[in-house]
């Protein structure tokens, strides 16, 4: 008989174990209410870029707990939780919600919107009733505010930005008898410029095709277009008018027709690694790959902005910020206090330097720190002068899917697939996709 | 008394199992019979509450294009990784279990691909089949062959992977192999080799039986790895070139992490699960019977 006391006590410890388990975290979150003198906000963000970047958040989440802002009376604080790439975020944040633990604010592409706006609130009462804030919203590029407005209401406010931009070899230019201080700026001078670049071992271009290029194509979309790739709403896309095939056309061409670049799909990552290895004389790819590329090529680069079909023309990328639904509405106004403070001229105009993204507000420019920067490092202005020709980013409901079959029909076509049929089957794949939400 | 002891002995038997259960049901009957049901349900961005739709997932399935791709390129993915990495293993442990000048350094050169993750492998070798200056261009580029980008075309990129695969996990079953070799008692090969049997009549007729446990358990690890490991394509190709390398858990992922259509994703998850019952069920009730267990 002895040994069963010690047998149900071992279940008894496991059961504790368990129990611990699932209670720890229940407790975590009623901490920061039963506590009225602080509210304690909980920050889901994401990292994208190399470098030090926790550090930085960490630093700033120092300086705002000790910045003694207030909402209600009450201290706010703010818990900054590293959640991975940008796809790991989207699934921690929805993971979350479904097991009502919703983060109070995160920072998410600004292309997600549709696929969460079922668990975010829109920010205009809070901007309504603000003057710092309306000063704010008034401060950021107009071209990155496209995407975190429908419907008439603001959604999200742009925190870590970027657009697509042209890099180019200056030394290759130079050798190749080319102005390394005139890039090429329309489509015809990318091929003219392409032909006399490419020889044995060095091609004239590179468009990466997987990851984010179909954020590529949309750049060579809205040149050849005066209309965006979708509507508005995000409910429709328009995949295979005219101008869409020959944009499609135009980058198949670059291998087929006019020999200036590599064959087959060209991967996200190794094309910034054949610019700098020089395998490549001219590359498009996003601004995020400034401080990359500036610390590691041993050559002189320029970047410049896209060249142009119809109009010079760019979408915009990357990441704003979100507020969530289901805290209550003293939390929602502290998470609004924090935006308002991390995107403050001066600190976004830090986070630019720190991250090479461009910084958001137009005032930033103005700061002594990014007024020096830029002066040492003239090409990070050519990424900020370009927002003016930037179009919203492709943004829709079942944005995966979307994206998806876009990169499907790309990578079909750049392996030989008829461009016509190609878009035409991807324009009614688009369709079957979105019909719930005609 | 005697009695109570016969329920005092299962009692304890069931203590003692108990924490393996609770285990078992937590992380593995539970979410198996959660994702059966998700399967009957239409759960994707569109539904806020899942609606019950029977077995229209599984017709949708059948019809999805890129499904079937999916499904084709795992089949070409098994036949072309589980049979070669087996035999591959198989070599590399007889090549190493002689005596040799540098044995210990071979072995650990064949078995060191094994400890390094994945996802480091798929980078490694995502610059090493890059067009131009990746190691195995340059070695193509030699042997006077075209420049070719081997990810990024439809008909190259699922063998590129293939090979990749092989090379990571031959190692891995050499040591299985290695093991085995050194457990056949060498009396038996010495019967063998007086009754006048030839090196090769000797690896047939007594060595190669003996390793079949070995082989058996080899290629249901292979078999299984061919289906539950995708890192790769999360570096290399995202199932690229418009899904000439996708395969199911990659479409499963893509489902469940981008798509949040989490019905579609349940739906190919049984499926899977279906095909690694009945190719376990096979290996285990047809193949257990010819294999003699020493």
């Amino acid at each position: 008989m002895k040994r069963i006391p010690i047998l149900l006590s071992v279940i008894v410890l496991m059961f504790g174990i368990l129990a611990g388990c699932s209670s720890s975290t229940s407790e975590r979150s009623n901490e920061a209410d039963s506590n009225s003198e602080t509210i304690d906000l909980t920050w889901y963000y994401p990292v994208n870029v190399g470098g030090t970047i926790t550090e930085v958040i960490d630093k700033y989440a120092k300086d705002f707990n000790h910045g003694g802002i207030k909402v209600n009376g009450k201290n706010v604080t703010v818990t900054p939780v590293y959640s991975g790439n940008y796809d790991e975020t989207m699934t921690k944040v929805q993971t979350a919600i479904k097991n009502g633990k919703s983060p109070d604010l995160s920072v998410q592409l600004s292309v997600d919107l549709f696929q969460i706006k079922n668990s975010i609130i829109p920010l205009d009462d809070f901007i309504k009733n603000d003057y710092e804030a309306q000063e704010m919203v008034g401060d950021f590029f107009p071209g990155f505010m496209k995407n975190a407005q429908t419907d008439g209401k603001t959604w999200s406010i742009p925190f870590q930005r970027s657009t697509v931009i042209l890099y180019y070899n200056k030394d290759m230019f130079k050798e190749a008898g080319l102005d390394p201080e005139t890039p090429p700026t329309t489509w015809e001078e990318v091929i003219e410029y392409g032909k006399k670049l490419t020889k044995k071992g060095q091609w004239g271009i590179e468009l990466p095709a997987t990851i984010s290029g179909y954020w590529i194509y949309q750049a060579l979309y809205l040149q050849n277009s005066d209309s965006n790739m979708m509507s508005d709403d995000g409910k429709e896309v328009y995949l295979n008018t005219d101008e869409a095939k020959e944009a499609l056309q135009y980058w198949v061409d670059l291998n087929n027709k006019h020999k200036i670049m590599p064959e087959g799909v060209l991967d996200w990552s190794t094309v910034p690694t054949d610019f700098i290895e020089g395998k490549t004389a001219m590359m498009l790819t996003t601004t995020g790959n400034l401080t990359n590329v500036k610390n590691n090529a041993n050559f002189d680069f320029g970047v410049a902005f896209l060249p142009g079909n119809k109009r010079v023309a760019t979408p915009t990328g990357g990441g704003n910020f979100y507020i969530f639904k289901d805290t209550s509405e003293e939390r929602q106004q502290a998470a609004f206090e924090f935006i308002k403070w991390i995107t403050e001229p001066t600190r976004a105009a830090e986070w630019s330097m720190n991250t090479g993204y461009i910084a958001t507000r137009q005032s930033s420019y103005e700061t002594e720190a990014l007024k020096e920067y830029v002066g040492a490092f003239p090409q990070a202005k050519v990424a900020m002068e370009q927002i003016e020709f930037a179009n919203k980013e492709i943004s829709v409901y079942e944005q995966g899917k979307i994206q998806k079959i876009i990169h499907d029909a790309l990578q079909a076509a750049i392996n030989g697939a008829d461009v016509n049929e190609t878009l035409d089957k991807a324009q009614a794949e688009a369709e079957a996709t979105l019909k719930a939400y005609q | 008394m005697r009695r109570s002891n016969v329920v005092r002995e299962n009692l304890t038997a069931w203590i003692f199992l108990l924490p393996s259960l609770i285990f078992l049901v937590m992380f593995t009957l539970y979410p198996i019979l959660s994702t059966f049901i998700s399967s009957f349900y239409k759960s994707d961005l569109s539904t806020i509450e899942p609606i019950f739709i029977g077995f229209d997932n599984y017709a949708i399935m059948m019809k999805d294009e890129v499904f079937r791709k999916a499904f084709i390129n795992n089949i070409w993915f098994t036949i072309g990784t589980v049979p070669t990495s087996v035999l591959l293993g198989l070599l590399l442990a007889i090549l190493v279990n002689r005596t040799f000048v540098g044995k210990v350094m071979s072995r650990v050169f064949f078995f060191y691909p094994v400890v390094i993750p994945m996802v480091a492998v798929s980078f490694i070798w995502l610059f090493f089949y890059t067009p131009d200056y990746g190691m195995i261009n340059s070695i193509l580029k030699l042997i006077g062959f075209e420049e070719l980008n081997l990810l990024g075309n439809s008909g190259t990129a699922l063998l590129s992977i293939i090979i990749m695969v092989i090379w990571k996990e031959a190692g891995f079953f050499m040591i299985f192999y290695l093991a085995a070799l050194q457990n056949i008692p060498k009396d038996l090969i010495e019967a063998a080799r007086i009754d006048g049997a030839s090196k090769w009549r000797q690896f047939r007729s007594v060595i190669f039986p003996l390793l079949m446990p070995t082989t058996l358990f080899s290629i249901i690890i292979a078999t299984t790895n061919a289906f539950k490991t995708v890192d790769q394509l999360v570096v290399m190709t995202q199932g690229g070139p418009n899904n000439a390398s996708n395969l199911l858990l990659y479409y499963i992922y893509e489902n469940t992490f981008r798509f949040m259509d989490y019905g579609r994703a349940a739906t190919v998850t049984v499926i899977v699960l279906m095909i690694m019952v009945s190719i376990a069920a096979i290996q285990f009730f047809a193949a257990d019977k010819k294999i003699h267990y020493s």
